[in-house]
């Protein structure tokens, strides 16, 4: 899940990691006064889950409160089309106003969890302020990483040897050691999956602050963050995922003609894979999972055809929890109540298979069975062509 | 032979009085496996369908003698589920449940290490099977056939993919393990390809990987290395976009890293034989075996 920047200064307000002062404003006024009360100056943030806002001119600084109060109605409501939105963008729904802050560099700082060996890992640059996957790939060497031991936390000896490769002195490498260990309780705690502060900056005055942060968090324990499911931002994801995620169906959707109800992840990618081979694109990667009941397959479908892309649709289940007999009478209801306009090719395998293939036979419905895979891809991509 | 799970297996089922756990207790006792019990903190004492049930892994284990533990705990305690399996002294941990938070698991990791007599399968895994010896997880058993080839997968229903496609062919299997879908887990491809590779009776390998992370280019290293038995692999998620996660908490591509074309490459590169249609991981395998 992830989160809006003014969202992620507020959770590294509360775990004391310096970031400078900001407000929300609700309208052209507010932000004239916010601005009043920074001392007469201020940045003027668009607030979208996508990075690039600044090259997307959804960054602006206002010299003065009124002209605070012009930056906020240009940048509110606006469409922010940034390399990481794709060309149709996102709207403005949110404008945040920061108190502007002298730099005197830009670092990268992030944390996340290195899968290889389980720990989790900070990630340090000199070169802030720019896309990280750039550094990475032009030069890898500028970019430090530390191992955090899980039960020690980030070490004093660690944060010293970051603040020597950030070439840190002063009081910004004697602010390093509590910005790091605060930063990472806040990683623990929270659940997150990814925290990014890019930039990093040495202020003129020599003090760190979080310039910009984006924090997204392990879906997987937001069960035990109710606080943290109250920034969730529907306006900010497609509707027909939220509509499956409340299914407990995992849904994607993609650009292309087929639509896909498969039953796990790696089948699900492999489906959308072999369409592709055949030819043809996919419309959506749909995971129904293990369990799932006749409702929520009627209710996959329902989904999928949503899409006015879709010309076909492949359904392959191989059976281990899920039971072919449950995929086929929701089939077969999804067809009765919302009427199925377009080919259908269903390839079932496992449990209950011939209870599901007998349900789709004596439904009378015109669906095409697959064979095996091959067959199956081979069918639904003639349906299209 | 087979690797892990067969004939000495005595498995009992923590999480046994949920309904995944009851029922999949049951398909692995239907499959020949010798289920010995099952654990859930306060029906200790009590019989589920023939399964005695009791309090605490340690209790069931004394009373037993069971060396391996499949759990189906939900996530909120599936990971203190492992650990109290580690801490009494179970050899082999087989966890299915999906949805545990990445920070349990790392902490679980660490902990681990106290325990070397553990291994760690899962979590978010299907599971286990030496066909026609023992069953320990979700799968179909009826679709396997006992014979030569290994298969290791993060995936579950590819997996069986994987093993219709031979069983098909009549090329029987040693053992399926599938290491699941998570980005931090208990066992790695490398483990899995090492006891293959030690395993008399495994004679070919398939590995089915996906997006996401370096799993599959340290295996083809490892291979390259040390493996020399056939190898036929599919990574599935040519097909994905960067930076979505699709369905398994560990199938993102970020940062550029962790794309299938690089992990077909790498496999490639170590001499493994790489299909690009999962409809080709069978016959690709025969045709290795051939010579």
């Amino acid at each position: 899940m992830n989160i809006h920047e003014y969202q992620a200064k507020e959770l590294l307000r509360q775990f004391m990691v310096a970031t400078p002062d900001g407000q929300v404003a609700e309208n052209a006024a507010e932000a004239a006064a916010i601005t009043q009360e920074f001392g007469g100056q201020s940045v003027i943030k668009a607030q979208i889950h996508a990075g690039g806002r600044g090259k997307g001119g959804g960054v602006k600084f206002a010299r003065t409160p009124e002209q605070a109060a012009e930056l906020f109605t240009q940048i509110y409501g606006m469409t922010l089309v940034t390399k990481q939105t794709g060309p149709e963008g996102r709207k403005v729904r949110t404008v945040y106003v920061a108190r502007p802050v002298d730099i005197a560099r830009e670092l990268y700082l992030s944390l996340l969890v290195d899968r290889g060996t389980g720990w989790g890992a900070i990630l340090a640059s000199t070169e802030g302020g720019v896309e990280i996957e750039e550094v990475a790939a032009k030069t890898p060497e500028k970019i430090v990483r530390v191992s955090v031991h899980p039960g020690l936390g980030v070490a004093a000896y660690q944060a010293r040897e970051l603040g020597e490769a950030l070439g840190l002195t002063g009081e910004a490498w004697k602010q390093l050691p509590p910005f790091l260990r605060n930063l990472y309780r806040l990683f623990v705690e929270k659940d997150c999956s990814m925290v990014e502060i890019n930039p990093l900056v040495v202020t003129a005055q020599g003090d760190l602050t979080a310039l910009d942060a984006k924090i997204s968090f392990d879906d997987n324990a937001l069960f035990r963050h109710p606080e943290i499911k109250l920034y969730r931002d529907l306006s900010e994801e497609a509707p027909a995922e939220i509509e499956a995620s409340a299914f407990g169906l995992n849904f994607i959707k993609l650009d292309g003609t087929i639509g896909c109800m498969v039953n796990g992840a790696g089948l699900a990618m492999a489906t959308m894979d072999i369409i592709k081979l055949h030819g043809a694109t996919p419309a959506n990667f749909l995971d129904v999972g293990g369990g799932a009941s006749e409702e929520a397959v009627k209710n996959a479908f329902r989904i999928i055809l949503q899409d006015p892309g879709v010309k076909a649709v492949l359904v392959n289940i191989f059976g281990g929890i899920m039971r072919c007999d449950v995929v086929a009478k929701g089939i077969v209801n999804a067809s009765r109540e919302i009427g199925i306009r377009v080919p259908v090719v269903a390839r079932l395998e496992g449990t209950n298979v011939e209870e599901g293939k007998r349900i789709l036979q004596d439904s009378g419905l015109k669906i095409l069975v697959g064979a095996n895979l091959e067959d199956a891809a081979a069918k639904v991509v003639a349906a299209v062509q | 032979m087979s690797i892990l799970v067969g004939t000495d297996t005595k498995l009992i089922v923590q999480g046994i009085t949920g309904q995944e756990g009851l029922f999949h207790a049951k398909g692995c006792r239907d499959y020949g496996t010798r289920v010995v019990g099952g654990v859930t903190p306060g029906k200790g004492g009590t019989v589920v369908d023939g399964f005695p049930v009791y309090n605490s892994v340690k209790e069931a284990r004394a009373r037993t003698g069971a060396n391996t533990s499949m759990i189906f705990v939900p996530p909120p305690a599936a990971a203190d589920a492992i650990l109290e399996a580690a801490s009494a002294g179970i050899e082999l941990v087989v966890c299915i449940t999906e949805g545990i938070p990445i920070v349990d698991m790392v902490r679980a990791k660490h902990v681990l290490k106290d325990f070397p007599g553990t291994r760690l399968i899962g979590p978010n895994c299907p599971g286990v099977i030496s066909p026609g010896q023992a069953k320990v997880g979700i799968m179909p058993g009826r679709i396997h056939l006992p014979g030569h080839v290994g298969i290791v997968s993060r995936s579950g229903t590819l997996t069986y993919e994987a093993v219709g496609q031979l069983t098909a062919l009549g090329i029987g299997q040693s053992t399926g393990v599938g290491i699941g879908g998570d980005p931090v887990n208990g066992t790695h491809f490398i483990d899995v390809l090492e006891l293959f590779q030690a395993d008399p009776d495994t004679h070919g390998i398939i590995m089915v990987g996906e997006i996401g992370g370096s799993a599959e280019e340290d295996a083809a290293a490892y291979v390259q290395a040390h493996v020399t038995k056939p190898v036929v692999a599919f990574i599935a998620g040519q097909s994905a976009p960067a930076g979505r996660r699709m369905g398994h908490a560990g199938a993102i591509i970020s940062g550029g890293k962790g794309t299938a074309a690089a992990k077909m490459e790498a496999l490639r590169a170590a001499g493994i034989t790489v299909v690009a249609s999962p409809a080709e991981m069978g016959q690709a395998m025969a045709r290795r075996l051939k010579g």
